[in-house]
């Protein structure tokens, strides 16, 4: 079997917040590797630095110190200017409110990331169209965010995040806004995404049920990684 | 997409925007109208020729010049023709129906003023006819005047009724000129008064002078003044635009009070744009962060939020200036009276476009900084 490379490389990374002079430690000397195509789940408690982390590896976020190697780039080295030329290329968002433009359909939606590339418009309207057609929301092409249920509005956001074959894509709490139904919906998606497509995918979530779907599980307390807890799905229910 | 994504944000709050619009365009209106008044106050200057100098009394312009200058001016090196006139104050009917109305030489003011266009059958009998006077078009039009009528001014500086008949109506050669005077002649104005054996004989107002070449002006009004220095009566020559300026002058504290105002409209539609601005950005925020995330930069959101901030500035603006051309009109309308020449210049619409230019730019700083500047975690943070 062949052995799959690590896409993302964390090593010795310290993350702190500054609150009214005061300095608050989030993440402390986290080393670790993401292998290609994985699908990983970052649990923890509230305030345990998951959502910090994955916008660090994300590069929406600056770290204290320490290394995120990304598809082989050492992103802590780049400038905020040439963090937002990588992360269009290179990462794909899903967000737990979806952050979709309400004045934008969902075909502009998708097409959104794709402005910011070389393609033409008739490339950018075939890989909309690929894009809404995995996510099966061809049909729906012509509507607006507000007119859309949150389980499609969930999925247009991951074709947006699809829709330029980026390197890594990160989920904050994909279904912390959804009813189950919609949640399963979109949990299957991207563990599709992720056997299918070979997508590697990080997802932070406070639902067992939502991180039995990812492959690894990493847990974060107190900013620092620890061994999983039991999952129990009394824990969701 | 990105004029798609302004347009849509303008349409978000059509409310928000549609006061903002209707706010613009008042302000712009307001503004264009207060420049339309100060403009009509220097309609005089503006109006006034490089070639002509105009000699009062140095003391005031209320103490006469003798009748005997006129000959020693004429013959002053530089000047072209002289003529000379009185300001005759003169009510018809009653005190608001003021206009401005000159006892003046008619042969040579006709032939210094070339821009009051007078068919010449109504010229050659307004000269030979003493009792005879001409009115500007507009001002026939406003009390229905016809050439023949009979006119009855009653004398203020000159006491008694005074009957003239209308020889004459002249139009202006261009918008600037004024089409509201009434002219008569000063000889008729003289022998009068010298039948009532007044001491107002032969003392005339100012003289008006034309000059060979206008850039020997300021040398030939100096030697105009040299020769009635130490006189009893010395005079005081400058360019007719310094002398309309001076009329001007006594009003320039009103005339600063209006541009003031005019300056304070702005500043305050610049706010109220600013505001509602910094409210949508506000809202956004979230959405600008998601950009940021997808890897636009800072100059892709100044942008929209730059041509959304001048799109409505602009819209409102063209508003304000077209809905300017017909509030002139109702405001001459209910002040002609007092603003002869009152009409909305090219200057005045470039002024109105500077300011809703300037408004959008200015009410679209602070919003883009902001949301420039913002931190992108700190932005999503706001959304939900």
């Amino acid at each position: 079997m062949e052995e799959k490379r690590a896409i993302v490389e964390l090593k010795k990374l310290f993350k702190s917040y500054r609150r009214g002079g005061q300095i608050l430690p989030v993440l402390s000397d986290i080393t670790l590797d993401i292998q290609e195509g994985d699908f990983m789940a970052l649990m923890g408690p509230s305030g345990s630095g998951k959502s910090t982390l994955l916008n660090l590896i994300a590069g929406l976020d600056q770290a204290d110190s320490g290394t995120i190697h990304v598809a082989g780039v050492d992103i802590t080295t780049l400038s905020e200017s040439e963090l937002a030329v990588w992360r269009a290329s290179n990462v794909g968002f899903i967000f737990q409110f979806y952050n979709l433009i309400p004045v934008l359909t969902a075909f502009e939606n998708v097409e959104l990331p794709l402005i910011l590339t070389d393609l033409s418009k008739k490339e950018r309207r075939e890989h909309v169209a690929t894009a809404l057609n995995l996510v099966k929301l061809e049909d729906r092409m012509d509507h607006y965010p507000g007119q859309l249920s949150g389980g499609q509005q969930q999925r247009v956001a991951i074709a947006r995040a699809m829709v330029t074959d980026p390197a890594i894509l990160v989920a904050d709490e994909p279904t912390g806004d959804l009813d189950r139904a919609s949640a399963e919906e979109v949990l299957s998606l991207m563990d599709r995404l992720s056997r299918e497509a070979g997508k590697t995918i990080i997802m932070v979530t406070h639902d067992p049920r939502a991180a039995r779907k990812a492959r690894t599980m990493r847990y974060l307390e107190k900013g620092v990684l620890a061994s999983a807890p039991e999952i129990s799905f009394s824990q969701s229910a | 997409m990105l004029l798609r994504l302004v347009f849509r944000n303008l349409l978000r709050h059509k409310l928000r925007t549609g006061l903002t619009l209707c706010g613009i365009c008042v302000a712009i209106l307001s503004f264009g109208l207060l420049r339309t008044v100060i403009s009509a106050w220097y309609a005089g200057v503006e109006a006034s020729s490089a070639n002509r100098l105009i000699t009062r009394n140095s003391i005031s312009l209320t103490f006469p010049l003798p009748l005997s200058y006129l000959e020693r001016i004429r013959g002053v090196e530089g000047v072209k023709t002289v003529s000379y006139g009185n300001w005759f104050g003169g009510i018809y009917i009653e005190e608001k129906n003021f206009f401005a109305n000159f006892a003046v030489e008619p042969r040579t003011y006709l032939e210094l003023y070339s821009e009051y266009l007078l068919p010449e059958d109504q010229k050659q009998v307004f000269l030979r006819d003493r009792r005879a006077c001409i009115v500007g078009r507009k001002l026939a039009k406003r009390f229905d005047w016809k050439v023949g009528d009979l006119i009855t001014l009653r004398g203020t500086i000159f006491p008694g009724n005074w009957e003239f008949v209308l020889r004459g109506i002249y139009s202006g050669r261009d918008s600037r000129v004024d089409e509201s005077q009434f002219f008569l002649h000063w000889d008729y104005l003289n022998e009068s008064l010298k039948k009532r054996k007044s001491v107002m004989t032969d003392q005339v107002g100012i003289y008006i002078l034309s000059v060979a070449n206008p850039e020997h002006a300021a040398e030939t009004a100096e030697r105009v003044d040299r020769i009635f220095r130490n006189s009893y009566a010395e005079t005081l020559t400058e360019t007719e635009k310094a002398f309309q300026l001076g009329f001007v002058a006594l009003t320039e504290a009103i005339l600063m009070v209006i541009q003031l105002v005019s300056f304070v409209v702005i500043v305050i539609i610049m706010a109220v744009a600013a505001n509602s601005m910094s409210m949508s950005v506000r809202e956004r925020l979230g959405e600008y962060a998601v950009f940021k995330t997808l890897g636009f930069g800072g100059t892709y959101l100044a942008t929209m939020i730059l041509g959304e901030s001048l799109f409505i500035a602009l819209l409102g603006g063209t508003g304000g200036v077209l809905l300017t051309f017909p509030a002139a009109k109702i405001f001459l309308n209910y002040l002609g009276d007092y603003f002869p020449v009152f009409f909305v210049t090219g200057q005045t619409v470039i002024f109105q476009g500077l300011a809703a230019l300037a408004v959008g730019v200015a009410a679209a700083v602070l919003p883009t900084w902001r949301s420039v500047r913002i931190p992108i975690i700190q932005a999503l943070g706001r959304i939900g």
